[in-house]
């Protein structure tokens, strides 16, 4: 079958004759993709940031696809289904799955306990093939994959694998309150969809800030808000206390991780010389240009090792810190009814749909920045 | 007196912000977000001792982190350890996620793996189209000078290394 692998460092190629996915387990599933989309998450991969990422992998976690295949064990799902797969892969029974905390499931990763498992992200995130490619094989398939509603665009269903439930679940985190403002930093898809999604919680203003202007420009339009390249700003944590009356936002949101730019010493401690685990300089912004008690959210993806970061201010200032993967499950139901009622506009971030075969040529546009792209997503050959 | 404030100020905003579709469809002032501990059910309390799904049976080697008893319910199978980055990932899995020495031997093990992968391509009888891996017919359609630019100066780098290592200058100039 088709499938993307990965060679090295900003290195991927699409393999014509990659094994097909068995059924290893009575609750696994094989799923012919539809839709697969390359996440911004995916440039750490591709980037050579996440240790044990190992040569001749598939990635891809936001996926679609029809049901090909169903272990003994599975009642949920049938031959034929067209599902929308989470991109956290959750036993359900665990006593964090039962807390809905599906993206901490504990019998999914064995290779690390600090990171539930991810389809296609390195061994690190339990070392599953992803969708990438034209199947997949999909674990305990009773509890992700879910059957996409009748009327749902499937390029509206695969951004409710990840993207979507990640950006609420960053607006959800912040705790706002009517009224609120909230800064964004990062306008990659993820951090637009936040700011989006930071309007359904009752924001009073909603900020977001990043240094590719065609992002921003996206992002205003997108996400109806105020953005703001930090380039231009100069020092963005004084603009947001200046705009905020020198009291700070009411809310922070990490949507950048590990390679921010924008600190020469976070960039070369962080990205170069990889002394800590990437960059850390959106987490420091959010950090100093929050007010006093404030909340802030992290749904950047940093590196399992450490950061520099001011804890110091973290305490004296008497913030809140509230992060973790998006527990897509949990979400689904209330994502579900808000993009078929209409208030959240999913497909509206696709710029650039490739066909599968050109996985390199889509891995360099997405990390480059080329052709203003925001959101990426692969179509295989046997998608119809 | 408090609770009509904060009502009246709730209308304000719905009016302000009416052009923004769903608008405030999410407050809910019971919603405090306290997840994850929302759910909190104390099934964490049972530790290990849940009705756990059926085992996956291992057809590969998987390495499992010291911080847990045994290999999960299910687990992955792609790419399992081999050759000398199988080795040092196998060395590294000594060391719990919480120290250096289990994360930096994993990516220096990436680094050689990447060789592995040149070695195992010229096994089959495969050699790599490393432009196209690099994606370059993008750059080249979205952003040509730029492609131009970055195989000018790896050029200049590497005839420079070249010419550095090309023997003593000092001599050749002495002949000259």
């Amino acid at each position: 079958m088709l499938a993307m692998n990965y060679r090295g460092p900003f290195r991927v190629r699409l393999d014509r004759d990659k094994a097909m996915p068995e059924i290893l387990h009575p609750q696994d599933a094989i799923v012919r993709v539809t839709r697969s989309c390359i996440c911004g998450s995916d440039l750490h991969l591709y980037h050579g940031l996440v240790p044990d990422t190992r040569v001749g992998m598939t990635f891809g976690h936001e996926f679609t696809g029809v049901v090909e295949e169903v272990g003994p064990e599975v009642t949920n799902l049938k031959v034929g289904d067209q599902v929308l797969v989470p991109f956290n892969i959750a036993c359900g029974s665990c006593p964090f799955c039962k807390q809905e905390l599906f993206g901490n499931c504990h019998e999914s990763n064995t290779q690390a306990t600090a990171v539930g498992a991810i389809f296609g992200y390195s061994h690190t995130a339990g070392g599953y093939d992803g969708g990438q490619a034209e199947y997949v094989r999909v674990p305990y398939a009773n509890v992700g994959p879910t059957v996409i509603p009748e009327g749902m665009d499937l390029d509206d269903a695969v951004l409710l694998t990840d993207v979507v439930p990640t950006g609420y679940q960053a607006a959800e985190m912040a705790g706002i309150k009517p009224g609120d403002t909230v800064v964004v930093f990062g306008a990659g898809p993820i951090g637009i969809m936040a700011a989006r999604c930071a309007w359904l919680f009752g924001a009073g203003r909603v900020i977001i800030i990043d240094h590719i202007e065609y992002r921003l420009e996206f992002a205003r339009n997108y996400a109806m808000c105020e953005a703001y390249n930090f380039e231009s700003i100069s020092d963005p944590v004084l603009f947001i206390k200046k705009t905020t009356d020198y009291f700070g936002a009411d809310v922070c949101i990490d949507a950048v991780g590990c390679e921010a730019a924008g600190s020469l010493l976070q960039t070369v401690t962080g990205r170069k010389m990889m002394l800590q685990a990437g960059s850390a300089t959106a987490l420091q912004w959010a950090i100093n240009s929050v007010k006093k008690g404030g909340i802030i959210s992290i749904v950047g993806v940093y590196g399992p090792t450490l950061n520099m970061v001011p804890i110091g201010n973290v305490v004296n200032k008497g913030l809140t810190i509230r992060a973790n993967q998006a527990s897509v499950k949990r979400l689904l139901p209330r994502l579900i009814e808000h993009v078929m009622a209409g208030r959240l506009n999913p497909k509206g971030i696709i710029t650039h749909r490739v066909p599968l075969e050109e996985v390199s040529d889509a891995y360099h546009i997405f990390s480059a920045k080329r052709d203003n792209c925001i959101k990426p997503i692969l179509i295989p050959p046997r998608a119809a | 007196m408090e609770i009509k404030k904060q009502q009246n100020n709730l209308e304000s905003l719905r009016e302000k912000f009416a052009h923004i579709k769903g608008w405030g469809h999410d407050i809910d002032p019971t919603n405090e977000p306290t997840h994850p501990m929302k759910h909190y059910t104390g099934d964490d309390h049972q530790r290990i001792h849940y009705e756990r799904p059926t085992q996956q049976q291992p057809t590969v080697e998987i390495l499992k982190s010291n911080e847990r008893p045994n290999i999960t319910a299910v687990h992955g199978t792609s790419t399992p350890p081999s050759g000398l980055s199988g080795a040092i990932r196998r060395y590294a899995f000594r060391y719990s996620e919480g120290s250096f020495g289990h994360w930096l031997p994993l990516l220096l093990a990436d680094r050689v793996n990447v060789f592995e992968g040149y070695i195992d391509d010229f096994s089959k009888g495969h050699i790599p189209n490393i432009f196209a891996e690099h994606g370059w017919k993008a750059e080249w359609k979205h952003a040509p000078w730029h492609l131009v630019r970055k195989v000018a100066t790896t050029a200049a780098v590497i005839g420079v290394g070249i010419w550095l290592l090309s023997g003593d200058k000092k001599k050749k100039r002495r002949f000259a």
